[in-house]
């Protein structure tokens, strides 16, 4: 049996590749996420807009990008989109980077316009009868309460984009995935490649999980009323 | 110092309010009441443009609100709002809460903002609970934040919208005190309330509302102690 004869020394000799493997897999990740995120709230408050000009472009793209597979993103950018735009590829990097930003915009568009739109109501108004405009009541009362519901859907969303970015190796991105490619494909063994790919990836999912709580256990103490332990509690 | 014509709100087909025609003068307190859902709380909302007009108009102090070259953020500085369920701002502790608009639109300096911020909240009685977030206050202390809030943006007119009716029996009167004592200091205000002793002993004028128009409005003696309509009639005979 393969099983009980596992042979590590070929991942070990091989270990500059994972560990190329684990940046280029975490530089894509960030940079997508980073990129999504930004592009995300443009296109999360455009859906929240009444104007109709502005909602339904945003609509169309969110649609777009969440309903095609992210691999068929991923070869339409960089076989044809970013050759007919410069005349040549400008490499698995930039290609890879900017599908997953786009992919990753769609999906935080909808947690940001979700977390707008879980906040009641009356905090707008309330925010307009003081005479903040629309801009203002977003950034000072809206956001900031909205942005503490966003942070476990984001954190989810950030792990998901860690595990898609594996697809971006179809393009020969020398991601983690690549990496154990190469190993197989130099040993003709199987196990040992893949089975360490999934473990640096359950790795890296185990850190971020744990940093995201630690971002949502962070956040809350701002609402926490022990804070205040000396003022006292009125009853409700 | 407000006026109002002719004002018509509707909700795709239905038709909230009616035609309302109302003056209201300066330091003067107008009470209304009137049935749920006969558009007393819509017409409040009106007055600062938390609903749009679908016609006729308002007028503040000469200007009128819902023209397309009048800047509503302006007019709403003006025009103080206190609501139903209080809608403090959870993220802010509580002088955070009087002071962000001040700071942002008057432009004051925090510490003349927060100054001022401390005065009001001792004025309605709640300069300890400055630091606290509003989920640690009750909620009659809450709507005082919030009123304390409103009065931060040194408003002309100020609009309560059933300011008590979220709140447990007991706390009704240290809302009530602080409008009380509002009104006593010459603040003009529109309040709708379901608090007949208050309108009674406070309003210059009660209007009754139902159906989307004024079916009846005059001094409080007048329209409790004497109402000529038999809407009005039946209205105060099942309130008081």
């Amino acid at each position: 049996m393969e099983f009980l004869d596992f042979r590590w020394d070929i991942i070990w000799n091989y270990r500059e590749s994972f560990i190329r493997g684990i940046w280029v897999t975490l530089i894509l990740t960030i940079c997508g996420f980073i990129g999504g995120f930004i592009l995300g709230v443009l296109l999360g408050l455009g859906k929240n807009s009444k104007k109709k000009w502005l909602y339904f472009p945003c609509k169309l793209y969110i649609d777009l990008f969440r309903g095609t597979p992210l691999l068929v993103q991923i070869f339409i950018i960089h076989l044809a989109l970013i050759p007919t735009l410069f005349g040549h590829s400008l490499g698995f990097m930039v290609s890879g980077i900017t599908a997953l930003v786009l992919n990753c915009a769609a999906y935080t568009a909808e947690i940001i316009r979700a977390g707008i739109q879980s906040i009641d109501k009356g905090q707008m108004e309330a925010a307009r009868s003081l005479g903040l405009n629309q801009f203002q009541a977003m950034r000072k009362v809206i956001l900031p309460q909205a942005f503490r519901r966003m942070i476990p859907p984001l954190g989810n969303e950030f792990i998901t984009l860690l595990k898609d970015s594996s697809l971006v190796t179809v393009i020969a991105a020398n991601d983690i995935l690549y990496a154990a490619k190469v190993v197989s494909g130099a040993y003709f063994r199987f196990w040992e490649p893949y089975l360490a790919a999934a473990a640096l990836y359950l790795t890296l999912t185990f850190i971020v999980s744990k940093v995201v709580s630690l971002i949502e256990r962070r956040f809350s103490i701002e609402y926490n009323p022990r804070k205040n332990k000396n003022e006292g509690r009125v009853g409700a | 110092m407000i006026k109002i014509e002719n004002l018509h709100k509707s909700f795709g087909e239905l038709h909230v309010l009616n035609g309302i025609d109302y003056e209201i003068q300066e330091k003067e307190v107008v009470c209304v009441i009137g049935p749920s859902g006969s558009g007393k709380s819509t017409f409040l909302r009106c007055i600062n443009l938390l609903e749009e007009i679908s016609d006729g108009a308002i007028y503040i102090d000469g200007t009128k609100v819902n023209d397309r070259n009048t800047d509503i953020n302006k007019i709403r500085t003006e025009v103080g709002m206190v609501f139903q369920q209080f809608n403090l701002f959870p993220h802010m502790t509580v002088i955070d809460n009087i002071t962000m608009a001040p700071m942002l639109i008057r432009k004051m300096n925090k510490h003349e903002a927060e100054e001022l911020a401390l005065e009001l909240l001792s004025k309605v009685g709640l300069r300890e609970k400055a630091y606290n977030y509003p989920q640690q206050l009750s909620g009659g202390q809450q709507q005082r934040v919030a009123i304390a809030r409103a009065l931060a943006m040194k408003p002309k007119v100020m609009l309560f919208d059933e300011p008590t009716s979220a709140l447990d029996p007991e706390m009704v009167n240290e809302v009530l005190d602080v409008m009380k004592q509002l009104a006593f200091e010459g603040m003009t205000m529109v309040v709708v309330t379901h608090e007949m002793g208050f309108a009674r002993e406070v309003a210059d004028r009660v209007i009754f509302m139902d159906g989307g128009v004024i079916v009846e409005e005059g001094k409080p003696e007048d329209i409790f102690g004497n109402p000529k309509h038999e809407r009005t009639k039946a209205f105060l005979s099942k309130v008081l």
